[in-house]
């Protein structure tokens, strides 16, 4: 019996212990090093970084464009969960159960399925490239082609400083709602048939079944997307620093954390002040998962 | 529940030994332990045909594959290199990515020995100079020449080379092309239309509303992404208004060097050409999209530097014939005289002084200063080098000929600046805010003074190391 449990236990020893030390090399002894390397000047290229504690954050704390970043993460994660969600929750609404029977989808709800869901099989950079073309402020550009077309002059998407953030946020938006299409579906084809059925025969109509049905049953489904869009919002990167002018530009009005972060790096060579940055992000990051994880405590409903 | 997986103290104490596996491999991100002084001793006696007394090991050489290819490297360089030093292994790299390939190089200690540290990713040339990576390349000014060992190196090629590569009094980087900055515009246009270089601003601006009116292409635009290609034309013509020292305060981070007279009438002068005369859609294009607006005779005027006839190549048309003109006069009583001229070396070729063999990278730089390879290379790549008198007797492309006329034109007057590469984050600052000058978002006193404002900021923050020239 006792070797019994000893072998047992080997055997799940042998299989975690591979995955769990990749995990310490290269997730969590980074990030150990990366706290180090925060109160060092270290500037990439020397051998030997000298400690300087904490006056990288005391500088991070007077860094205007680094607070910039943050606002724009503040305002990402605000806005893009509940763009995103209304919208997928819609399209799954309709995709599903916004048929003319209450039980199944629109026309063509098969095709819609498969195009919304095709901007999540491109990748970020590509997604990037192919907006900056969209974008384009001459003819050339998708959308300010036909608008010059019109007569109205052309918009500069990407490049007026009050208009290029809404860009940004447009092209993420754009490319999430396809994944949360999905999964609200999934989560809508786990309600059984017969409530609805049972509140169209009371004569509800599309829009209370929405919203006394669906939502309500979709609530742990809908809160595990605003987690994901919360962090896909703090940790945004490959779409402003590939599509933006000037990484994060024009003028820093769509630049993030993490772009600020890589600029310091790889751009100016201040890797003990980028750690410093990193390590901020990182406490915001964490600091949102664990109020996010509380607030999300409710009671499921069972049916 | 009998089965319930347990893992004894025993068993956690083994994976815990584990643990220093998984640390030993973690080292990886932080730096490797100092490196041990490397002799700089020569590997083999000097002479005075191996000044340096390269020996037999390899030499690794890194291009940056940009604008200029990587041919130049391999078919007249490294041959001649070769020629005489048939011994020594040349290893021959390029990319376009310079700081992602070589910075774990550097940081690991075992750099390669020359590298053309150039592109939109080079490595800080400040970061490196500080942690002393870079070779001293003062032997190499005081050797002979690769053709007359009567004539010092240092002789051979512009002064301003020897300043800008100079780095806490050192000279440790040498700018390989002559960079000539100007407003390039198409001959022919201009000869079909009548339109004249402008010798004065009030005729710039005359002659943009002519080409805004003819209705024909608009007068003037810039690489709107990258609103560097604007501040260049700038800061040139506030060195021409109040003379040389205007740049050199502005590099030194003297108080209220961009606030001076000189520098608002420069900004006030660009922000109107940026609010009338730009083509459309200006601010959103980068330099490629605007260079072949150009080139398909959609605006008459940009301003780049002697690069760009090469870099446009394949979209100019035959009869295109590029050329450029100087910044004009501005108040009738400017510092410098008409023709004054931003003339910077780039395309910087460093030695790694913790390289293996960094005698043969010196020696590859004397090879490089040839006139033979200076020539080749001007040849093949359609720019000017810093090599003095290079191209004599060649035939050359017309952009390279208008630019080298600028060249011998503006004579002792010629200006530049290196506050871009010294403090990046000026440089940042100095893009944004140019961008919004140019768009109409910020006024020529409110650009300088945010600029002042950043250049201040660096001059008191103790964390970044100060150059003066």
């Amino acid at each position: 019996m006792f070797f019994n449990r000893y072998r047992r236990g080997l055997f799940i020893t042998s299989f975690l212990a591979a995955p769990v030390i990749l995990y310490l090399v290269y997730v969590i002894a980074p990030y150990i090093q990366a706290f180090y390397i925060a109160m060092t000047d270290w500037r990439g290229v020397t051998a030997t970084p000298r400690f300087i504690g904490l006056d990288n954050f005391v500088r991070l704390f007077n860094d205007t464009v680094f607070w910039k970043a943050v606002t724009h993460n503040a305002a990402l994660l605000v806005l893009l969960p509940l763009i995103t969600i209304v919208i997928a929750l819609f399209f799954a609404f309709l995709l599903n159960v916004g048929g003319a029977q209450g039980v199944t989808g629109i026309r063509g709800s098969k095709f819609y399925r498969v195009v919304f869901f095709f901007p999540q099989v491109l990748a970020v950079a590509v997604v990037a490239v192919l907006f900056q073309q969209v974008f384009r402020p001459d003819a050339s550009g998708m959308l300010n082609g036909p608008l010059m077309a019109l007569g109205l002059g052309p918009v500069g998407f990407l490049s007026d400083t009050d208009i290029a953030f809404w860009s940004v946020l447009g092209v993420m938006v754009w490319q999430a709602v396809g994944f949360y299409v999905v999964l609200f579906s999934a989560g809508l084809a786990s309600i059984p048939k017969d409530m609805f059925e049972a509140a169209q025969i009371d004569g509800a109509s599309r829009v209370s079944l929405f919203f006394r049905i669906t939502l309500p049953l979709l609530w742990d489904t809908v809160q595990t997307a605003w987690v994901y869009l919360g962090i896909l919002a703090l940790d945004v990167f490959a779409i402003v620093w590939v599509m933006t002018l000037q990484h994060g530009g024009p003028d820093r009005s769509t630049t993030v954390m993490a772009a600020e972060i890589y600029r310091n790096a790889f751009e100016h060579f201040r890797f003990g002040y980028a750690s410093a940055l990193g390590v901020v992000m990182f406490f915001f990051t964490v600091g949102f998962a664990i109020l996010s994880l509380r607030l999300s405590r409710r009671e499921r409903i069972e049916y | 529940m009998p089965h319930t997986p347990h893992i004894s103290r025993r068993e956690l104490l083994r994976g815990a030994a584990l643990v220093p596996v998984a640390g030993a491999l973690a080292a990886c991100a932080t730096p490797a332990a100092p490196p041990a002084a490397t002799s700089s001793a020569a590997p083999a006696a000097t002479s005075a045909a191996n000044p340096f007394g390269v020996g037999t090991k390899p030499l690794e050489i890194w291009i940056f594959d940009g604008g200029f290819g990587q041919d130049y490297a391999k078919n007249i360089h490294e041959p001649l290199f070769k020629s005489k030093y048939s011994g020594v292994e040349i290893k021959h790299n390029a990319t376009k990515e310079i700081t992602k390939v070589l910075q774990p190089r550097f940081a690991g200690g075992n750099p390669p020995e020359v590298i053309d540290n150039s592109g939109a990713n080079f490595m800080d040339f400040g970061a490196l100079s500080q942690d002393g990576q870079l070779q001293d390349l003062t032997p190499l000014l005081d050797a002979p020449s690769w053709d007359d060992p009567n004539v010092k190196v240092r002789d051979t090629i512009d002064q301003s080379v020897i300043d800008i590569g100079t780095y806490d009094g050192k000279f440790s980087v040498l700018g390989y092309v002559n960079y000539i900055h100007g407003i390039w515009y198409s001959q022919k246009v201009f000869r079909d239309n009548d339109w004249q270089i402008p010798k004065t601003w009030d005729e710039f601006l005359a002659l943009c509303e002519t080409i805004k009116k003819s209705g024909k292409m608009a007068p003037f635009t810039y690489a709107g992404k990258f609103p560097q290609y604007l501040y260049e034309p700038l800061l040139t013509m506030a060195a021409k208004i109040g003379g040389n020292e205007v740049l050199v305060n502005i590099d030194n981070l003297e108080d209220g060097a961009w606030t001076t007279e000189a520098m608002k009438t420069a900004a006030a002068a660009w922000a109107e050409v940026g609010a009338k005369y730009l083509m459309e859609g200006t601010t959103g294009l980068d330099h490629v999209q605007t260079q072949t607006a150009q080139n398909k005779y959609k605006v008459a005027m940009l301003p780049s530097g002697s690069w760009l006839e090469n870099e446009q190549k394949t979209t100019t048309p035959a009869d295109f014939e590029y050329g450029m003109f100087p910044i004009p006069d501005v108040t009738g009583s400017d510092k410098l005289p008409y023709g004054a001229l931003h003339t910077q070396p780039g395309e910087n070729f460093i030695v790694s002084a913790r390289s293996g063999h960094p005698q043969a990278g010196m020696e590859y730089l004397r090879a490089m200063l040839s006139k033979k390879a200076a020539g080749d290379f001007s040849e093949l790549v359609r720019t000017l080098t810093v090599v003095k008198g290079a191209t004599e007797g060649r035939d050359i492309s017309p952009g390279v000929t208008s630019a080298s006329k600028a060249v011998a034109a503006a004579g002792a007057n010629a200006v530049y600046y290196r506050w871009n590469n010294w403090y990046g984050p000026l440089k940042d600052e100095a893009v944004a805010a140019t961008g919004e000058l140019m768009s109409g978002g910020l006024t020529a006193d409110k650009y300088l003074e945010r600029l002042q404002k950043k250049a201040d900021e660096i001059k008191n923050d103790s964390s970044i190391k100060k150059f003066k020239r």
